[in-house]
């Protein structure tokens, strides 16, 4: 199948604007959008620079833009977005390279959360019990892979970067409601802030642009009605 | 360029990396080094469980796991680190949960445990249910608990930045040399110890399950050193990869009651393996998948086979196995509660990898005689617990047992010591390659090399060997060699150049490609995963001893090897 790649390009050594790179591949409708911005990079344009890594929607690193829509690229096949797929890198964080951004500030985020199990009781000889009612609360917020897709797609986010993001509200909800855990009062008072949740317009892009089908905006829904009932 | 100075520095962030940093950073100043985002690490990707005796569905006892393991190992595991590791594994595996690992639990609020193959009762009654899991994503639940306890406590780190080299001089490893990917430049790191964990190779194949960036660079490193790698013939080829992708269908899927199945719907597994059928231990699988397809009994004559699980119900399956459920409908556009999944082995773990002792040192020789240094933890490691075949969960485990011991012991020797000084041109040799990598202006191409090796691997290094076979890899991988001295690459740049550092990544595979090809030809027996057609049994009287590859100054190879530390389980014959 003929495929034809518009991929944004920016190499801050020799670029002073992003360009459109236009590449015409053949592939089989079964491949990944990976394995065709692979193509272009072995064999077409070594230049071509991407993160990536276990290939199979796991370990977060290739979140990008593929026909406007924040995806990870191993996560998509070429069948469901050819034959001409745009691809861009994720909005609102700073550009490094072509499809590399500046993770940092996204981390910074997660870590302003307290993303930690906290429970400093001694603990028991064996296992902390918990039932599976109990586990299976904050079950869907463990899946998270910290890939930024839900905060990269947040128009609050790109308003105001320094809104903490989906992506952190996740992290928080994990642990908030895991009944082992003692920390709960600190992560709600640090996301009563006002850079914090009450950001959250409810818009649900985020939960579109999860790989991982984390019910996101149920998440912080949750997180927000913890916080009213409550008494900060 | 800077030099910075660390009392101890893990190389590598997966799950053996970031438990060794946990433990050695709670005494001395430590540094974690990583390629990767600590979080985009493989043992994220790790599915079905870890195993531990604990007992909370049925009764069980370390004794038992040692001596699967063991016997999975056909005998060639140091049963004094198999004791070690088993035994450990009950306290490790507790701890993990109180950082707060959010295991599966059982009614009664424990966590739940799974059967895994391989894993038995009484000594090879029946399978046990030993796997430790949250669903089918285990090790990403390892990976982000052991990094929230990293950011707990405020270790540091240094992420993307790529070590290219060790700073080891009159036997002592004294520090690393890194490439920091986003500038481009190269940084001097001044250590009193150094832990590899870097990972597997399982790139050398063309169909695996592993991540693009398992190039196996701590290995590739050391041996350029002088340090020998042990039991290289060793790769474990997992018996069910989604066909041709090779992204791998956890065991847990026949631990909770998936079933192989030939073109004739047969059951095969039971002819194979008549008391643990489809949970036999994994090079057992994948030979008999293997010989199902040789026998013209591949799904559609072709080089697969199913796996079927249609009969769990859709139920068990998506609350057990959601991310397997998943990969079926993105990559195959399957539903597994209703049809069978394609599945070939895929090449999936090193068994073999850098020899050190059960405190993670670094030993040179067969008297065990230590690098001072230098540790190595996690699968670049070979302590060695899974000799010729690991069984499944026993590698998330082999991560925190060593990684553990490891990060305390390389921390006490940080301590005892001052720092031993290194050259001003510590990194003369990093520039050096990595100008050359940057200029050569060669005809080779890095994708073109790696794919003809992978397929090399594939076809020749794979689940059965001969003479014929490893001789010819041999012959072209050292074609290949030759030919990868010549490859230029199109970024010149300074940032993010990825175009340089899979050159040189490419570089690490073809040495650690040669060394398996090498070390399979060497070895005539089959034990374990190495199956050797021409020489189908195994060789107690000759082989059991574990193999030290060398490489010497001039390139080629020097062997020795080392007897294998048998405690209370006598070498048997191996049936399932
Ligand atoms: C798909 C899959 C499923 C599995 N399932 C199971 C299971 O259920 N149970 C089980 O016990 N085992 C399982 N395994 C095996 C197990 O997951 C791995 O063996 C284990 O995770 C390896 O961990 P590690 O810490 O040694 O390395 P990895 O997790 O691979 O981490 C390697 C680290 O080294 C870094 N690194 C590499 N090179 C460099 C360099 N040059 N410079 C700096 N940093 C570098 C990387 O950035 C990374 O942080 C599975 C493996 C796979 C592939
Ligand atoms: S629901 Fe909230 S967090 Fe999600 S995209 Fe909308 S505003 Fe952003
Ligand atoms: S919540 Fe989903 S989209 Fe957001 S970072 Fe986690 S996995 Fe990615
Ligand atoms: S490469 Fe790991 S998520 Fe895509």
């Amino acid at each position: 199948m003929k495929v034809k790649l518009r991929i944004k390009r920016f190499n801050p050594e020799k670029d002073k604007e992003p360009w459109w790179g236009e590449y015409d591949v053949e592939m089989d409708p079964t491949d990944r959008v990976l394995d065709a911005l692979h193509y272009v990079k072995w064999h077409i344009d070594g230049t071509l620079t991407l993160r990536r890594s276990c290939g199979h929607g796991i370990c977060g690193s290739d979140a990008m833009r593929i026909n406007g829509v924040n995806r990870l690229a191993c996560k998509v096949l070429l069948r469901d977005v050819a034959p001409v797929v745009t691809v861009e890198p994720i909005l609102g964080l700073p550009v490094i390279k072509d499809l590399v951004v500046d993770m940092e500030p996204f981390m910074a985020q997660y870590r302003s959360v307290m993303p930690y199990f906290v429970n400093d009781e001694p603990p028991p000889p064996r296992e902390r019990l918990q039932s599976p009612e109990e586990r299976a609360v904050f079950d869907d917020t463990t899946k998270c892979i910290l890939c930024a897709c839900c905060t990269t797609s947040c128009p609050s986010f790109w308003a105001r970067g320094e809104y903490v993001g989906p992506a952190a509200i996740v992290q928080a909800h994990r642990f908030i409601f895991d009944s082992r855990d003692r920390a709960a009062a600190q992560r709600l008072e640090i996301l009563n802030e006002p850079d914090g949740i009450w950001r959250c317009r409810t818009v649900y892009n985020c939960t579109n642009a999860c790989p991982r089908e984390i019910k996101i905006t149920e998440a912080i829904a949750e997180v927000k009605k913890a916080l009213l009932f409550s008494r900060l | 360029m800077s030099t910075f100075q660390y009392d101890v520095l893990v190389i590598g962030a997966g799950g053996a990396g970031l438990m060794a940093a946990l433990y050695a950073s709670k005494s001395a100043n430590t540094a974690v080094l990583s390629k990767l985002y600590p979080t985009r690490s493989h043992t994220g990707a790790a599915q079905g469980g870890i195993s531990a005796a604990l007992g909370n569905h049925e009764e069980d006892h370390w004794e038992w796991h040692a001596y699967d393991t063991v016997k999975g190992s056909d005998y060639l595991g140091d049963q004094d680190a198999i004791e070690i590791m088993c035994r450990e594994a009950i306290d490790v595996v507790i701890e993990l949960e109180h950082m707060g690992l959010p295991f599966d639990r059982t009614p009664e609020g424990k966590i739940a445990q799974r059967p895994f193959g391989g894993h038995t009762r009484n000594y090879g009654e029946a399978p046990v249910r030993r796997a430790c899991h949250a669903a089918d994503r285990t090790g990403h639940m390892i990976l982000q608990t052991l990094y929230q306890q990293c950011i707990k406590h405020n270790v540091n780190f240094f992420d993307e930045f790529q070590v290219l080299d060790l700073i080891i001089e009159d036997g002592v490893c004294k520090g690393a040399i890194a490439y920091e990917i986003d500038t481009g430049e190269i940084h001097t790191f001044h250590a009193k110890a150094v832990i590899l964990a870097t990972g597997g190779w399982g790139k050398c194949w063309s169909v695996t399950s592993n991540a693009f960036t398992l190039t196996g660079d701590g290995a590739a490193i050391v041996l350029r050193h002088g340090v020998p790698l042990e039991d290289m013939e060793f790769f474990q080829f997992h018996p069910t990869g989604i066909w041709k992708m090779g992204i791998l269908i956890t065991e847990g899927v026949r631990g909770e009651g998936g079933i192989l199945r030939n073109n004739l719907g047969e059951r095969f597994m039971e002819r194979y393996s008549p008391t643990l059928k489809d949970l036999a231990p994994r090079d057992v699988v994948s030979r008999a998948i293997y010989m199902e397809i040789r026998e013209g009994r591949g799904i559609d004559g072709k080089d697969y086979v199913y796996l079927d699980a249609t009969h769990l119900g859709r139920e068990r399956i998506e609350k057990k196995l959601p991310d397997i459920a998943d990969f079926c409908r993105t990559y195959l556009g399957i539903d597994p509660a209703e049809q069978p999944m394609p599945v070939q082995p895929t090449a999936h773990y090193a068994m073999g990898g850098i020899p050190t002792d059960v405190d993670g040192r670094v030993i040179v020789d067969a008297n065990n005689t230590p690098l001072y240094g230098l540790y190595a933890a996690g699968e670049v490691a070979c302590v060695s617990v899974h000799g010729a075949n690991r069984l499944g969960t026993n590698s998330l485990l082999d991560l925190v047992v060593f990684g553990r011991r490891a990060g305390i012991h390389a921390a006490a020797f940080a301590n005892e010591i001052e720092f031993q000084p290194i050259p001003d041109n510590a990194d003369e040799p990093t520039r050096e390659l990595v100008e050359r990598v940057r200029t050569h202006d060669g005809d080779e191409n890095v994708a073109t090399i790696r794919a003809e090796m992978q397929k090399l691997m594939m076809n020749n290094v794979g689940v059965f060997r001969t003479e014929e076979l490893l001789t010819e890899a041999v012959e072209k991988l050292k074609e290949l060699k030759e030919r990868a001295r010549n490859i230029s690459i199109q970024d010149k740049g300074k940032r993010f150049n990825q175009d340089l550092l899979e050159a040189i990544e490419l570089y690490n595979l073809l040495d650690l490609a040669e060394v398996t090809a090498l070390s399979a030809l060497n070895r005539t027996e089959s034990r374990g995963a190495h199956s050797r057609e021409d020489y189908p049994e195994r060789d107690d009287e000759n082989w059991l001893k574990h193999t030290l590859i060398y490489r010497e100054e001039d390139g080629s190879y020097r062997f020795d090897y080392k007897p294998v530390t048998i405690t209370k389980f006598e070498p048997k014959p191996r049936v399932y």
